[in-house]
């Protein structure tokens, strides 16, 4: 029997890998909530309902975790026994902190002009460095490399992402 | 080996008994209850055909009357005679920009608002509560007896405050509430259902007093809210307004009286309802003094006065779609929703901005009743498994909780999938601190003083540590109707900190058990009745329940077990027909603590073998 509280993967029945199929994922995670969902108890006892809630928050829970690849890739890497970082992580390389620093100084600039075009600029660059860092990840968690590079490219996407969801976060209030 | 099981003949559950289940969309302006008849969901009107019960209640002298009973004494009594109390759910005085709106005797009380009416002085709880005795009373005859379970609609911005608001006002009305769902979502489902819809779909729905978007992807059966966003206090009535005041304007009229301006605020209404067919609209009223207003609206004045409101709705469009990181163009269909959706400068915005025509071709005032009445036909467990689905909603805004320097951390994201729990640790300031204060807050602003303050915890019974030490893991639990719980506990030493809640701008559970009293008029015998009729149903739930899952997984227990649960449910039995309602009570709590393991087990099994059954399905396609 598959024991509820164990790997977000397992519950999937997926394999644990950074690169695997999303529609696959996206089958398993409905076939499971139409099977767990507090739906399916409404006339249940509460005893049925509360467990009904728990494993349906869990099965949303493990979907989000999967289903992005930030916290994919932190989720391998705790599943390694690493402890992923978020992005106050100090220890990355000097000259990633240097240019996202100035992304994010370009970006502050351009939201004070209002200039919108720049702001998509930056944020489409961000972005994209990040698909790149996923490509590297893949290679590399799913190639069972080193777990200290491998923690850094991690905590580099981390902040990454941020950084992209931020500039965003800037684009919308000037579209507001 | 599995002893197969074998129920006593009386003791089977009737296969075929079909529940009495209806959907209620609870409008600020109309609200309507809805029911799935021969596999069809219909509006159940009243005597004279009439579909729509008008949101409006009257407290008057020989009691209490609502719907169009009510309606026709608004302008004679409009202190006593409440209309759009849904704009007052869950909200505090402070928070009405518009109490000026409102002719009632407002109570300046600490939490929501209170009214003073002949009756006494009325909470929006109780309001709602008399406007949901009245749905439940034409269903009840309708369907020729009791009603066994019921969806209620909510606008899918509706924050924990007003959801919570609306569940107790379910509860004062003695109405066993399936399900909260959001209007939108109620709308997509009967609107997907008839049409066999696939791909991403926008529903704009703008009611009386509210508005919501909601994007969703409909595939195979199953809803899936993408991301929704609103405005909880702009509708159909604030178009009802601004010709109101436009009349004043131009037909220059004095501060006018309560029963005045109510007058004046129908006839403004009225024209806003011609203008959707008419090129101008005549406003002709006589006033108390008897001074006659007789001015023409055209459909140029309204669109130029109303211009702002309509744009006021296509911010939050846009915000949802980017949530859902959407373009307008993977948008297949924008489905109207709420009678305000039938002004035609409202189709045309909405039609430029998705760049097609919006979908209109099912009632706007129905569709969400429709929607809700399907949805409590599945939950109470009358549909066949060949029309079932799988809905999966969201949380429509941020929950965080206030840190330091006023700052609110979130916990759990606005558009996140419910149910979701999400656990945040905490440590003591103080060495030997017991206890800590959590205030809980909604919103997506960055300080506390701009979010919605829901409720602040005391957490209690903490072990007394060195500061730092103690690691409380406060737990924070959004269920399937929106609604928020909180639990903490202490996780070096496991010891469960006690929650009280105290809720901002809701009722206490004291509060309610007040009003429930009161609706009974102080008859003891009303309420022990109520109790034991209560209990007695849920003893039955209960029951059936766990025959049921007894005879489809009883082979997970092991004797002792077993012959713990079938004491439990023999104590049970022992006792329905009693009519002590505590003891009855605590047989139930035995029952529910004797099978809670069993229930995580047969969860287990079901997971199991959802993920078995997807394999062979993938293998054979």
């Amino acid at each position: 029997m598959i024991n509820f509280s164990g790997n977000y993967f397992d519950l999937f029945g997926l394999p644990p890998a950074f690169r695997f199929d999303v529609g696959a994922l996206d089958r398993a995670y409905r076939q499971l909530q139409s099977e767990v969902h507090p739906d399916r108890f409404a006339g249940g006892s509460d005893a049925e309902k509360r467990v009904a809630l728990q494993s349906s928050a869990r099965v949303n829970e493990a979907y989000r975790a999967l289903k992005d690849p930030v916290l994919r890739a932190q989720y391998l890497l705790s599943l390694r026994g690493v402890e992923a970082v978020g992005e106050s992580d100090t220890r990355l390389p000097f000259e990633f902190l240097e240019r996202q620093l100035e992304r994010r100084e370009q970006a502050s600039d351009a939201q004070a002009a209002r200039d919108a075009r720049t702001l998509s600029a930056l944020r489409d660059d961000a972005r994209s460095e990040a698909h790149e860092l996923e490509d590297l990840l893949a290679q590399l968690l799913d190639g069972g490399d080193g777990d200290s590079t491998v923690r850094t490219r991690v905590s580099e996407l981390t902040f990454l992402a941020k950084l992209a969801d931020d500039i965003d976060a800037m684009l919308a209030g000037i579209e507001d | 080996m599995a002893l197969l099981q074998i129920s006593e003949p009386d003791e089977a559950p009737a296969p075929h008994q079909r529940k009495r289940a209806i959907g209620i969309d609870l409008g600020t302006t109309n609200s309507l209850v809805a029911t799935v008849r021969n596999g069809l969901a219909v509006v159940l009107p009243d005597l004279d055909g009439r579909p729509l019960v008008p949101s409006i209640v009257h407290y008057g002298e020989r009691g209490i009357d609502t719907g169009y009973a009510a309606m026709s004494q608004q302008t004679r009594d409009p202190q006593n005679t409440i209309i759009s109390v849904k704009r007052l759910m869950g909200r505090g005085l402070a928070d009405l920009s518009d109490a000026r709106r409102f002719p009632y005797h407002f109570v300046e009380s600490p939490g929501m608002v209170r009214i003073a009416t002949r009756a006494g002085v009325k909470s929006p709880v109780e309001i709602s509560a008399d406007l949901l005795r009245a749905l439940k009373k034409r269903a009840t005859e309708a369907l020729a007896g009791a009603i066994d379970g019921a969806v209620v609609t909510v606008p899918a911005y509706f924050d924990d405050a007003q959801r919570q608001a609306t569940k107790d006002a379910a509860r004062l009305a003695d109405l066993p509430v399936l399900r909260l769902l959001n209007e939108p979502t109620a709308a997509a489902i009967a609107y997907g259902l008839d049409n066999a819809s696939e791909g991403v779909y926008a529903v704009y729905d703008l009611g009386g007093g509210t508005f919501d978007i909601s994007i969703l992807r409909l595939s195979r059966g199953v809803f899936e809210v993408l991301a929704t966003n609103g405005d909880s206090a702009l509708g159909g009535d604030d178009f009802d307004h601004r010709v109101f005041c436009w009349v004043i304007e131009v037909a220059h009229l004095p501060p006018l009286s309560p029963s005045d301006a109510r007058l004046l605020l129908v006839k403004a209404r009225e024209a806003k309802e011609n203008l959707s067919e008419h090129e101008s609209a005549p406003i002709l009223a006589t006033l108390h003094g008897g001074q006659v207003v007789n001015v023409t609206l055209t459909k140029a004045i309204f669109t130029e006065i109303t211009g702002n409101l309509v744009a006021k709705t296509l911010q939050p469009v846009r915000r949802a779609l980017r949530d859902a990181k959407l373009q307008t163009t993977d948008v297949k269909g924008v489905v109207m929703v709420g009678g305000a959706t039938r002004m035609p400068q409202v189709r045309r915005a909405v039609a430029e901005f998705f760049g097609q025509p919006p979908l209109t071709n099912l009632n706007p005032d129905e569709v969400v009743a429709l929607g809700a009445a399907m949805q409590a036909n599945k939950l109470a467990g009358n549909r066949e498994s060949r029309d079932d689905w799988l809905l999966l909603d969201v949380i429509p805004l941020s929950l965080g909780i206030e840190t330091m320097g006023g700052l609110s951390e979130k916990i759990i994201p606005r558009n996140a999938t419910i149910p979701v729990a999400r656990g945040q640790t905490f440590t003591t300031a103080k060495d030997g601190q017991t206890a800590m204060s959590v205030h809980v807050v909604q919103g997506e602003r960055e300080r506390v003083a701009d979010c919605r303050s829901l409720a602040r915890f005391e957490l209690r019974g903490i072990p007394p540590m060195v500061a730092g030490a103690a690691r409380i893991l406060v737990t924070f639990e959004v269920d399937a109707d929106g609604l928020l719980d909180v639990s903490a506990r202490e996780e070096t030493t496991g010891v469960e900190a006690t929650v009280t809640v105290k809720p901002s701008y809701g009722l206490t559970d004291g509060e309610i058990a007040t009003m429930l009293s009161d609706s009974f008029a102080h008859a003891a015998e009303d309420m022990q009745a109520r109790a034991l009729l209560e209990a007695r149903v849920d003893a039955e739930q209960i029951a059936a329940a766990t025959r049921t899952a007894l005879a489809a997984d009883g082979d997970l227990l092991s004797a002792d077990e077993r012959a713990a649960i079938d004491a439990a449910l023999r104590a049970l039995e022992a006792m329905r027909e009693g009519s002590d309602h505590v003891a009855l009570r605590g047989a139930v709590e035995s029952l529910n603590r004797a099978t809670s393991d069993f229930a995580a087990r047969r969860m287990n099994r079901i997971v199991a073998g959802a993920l078995t059954g997807r394999r062979v399905d993938a293998l054979s396609s």
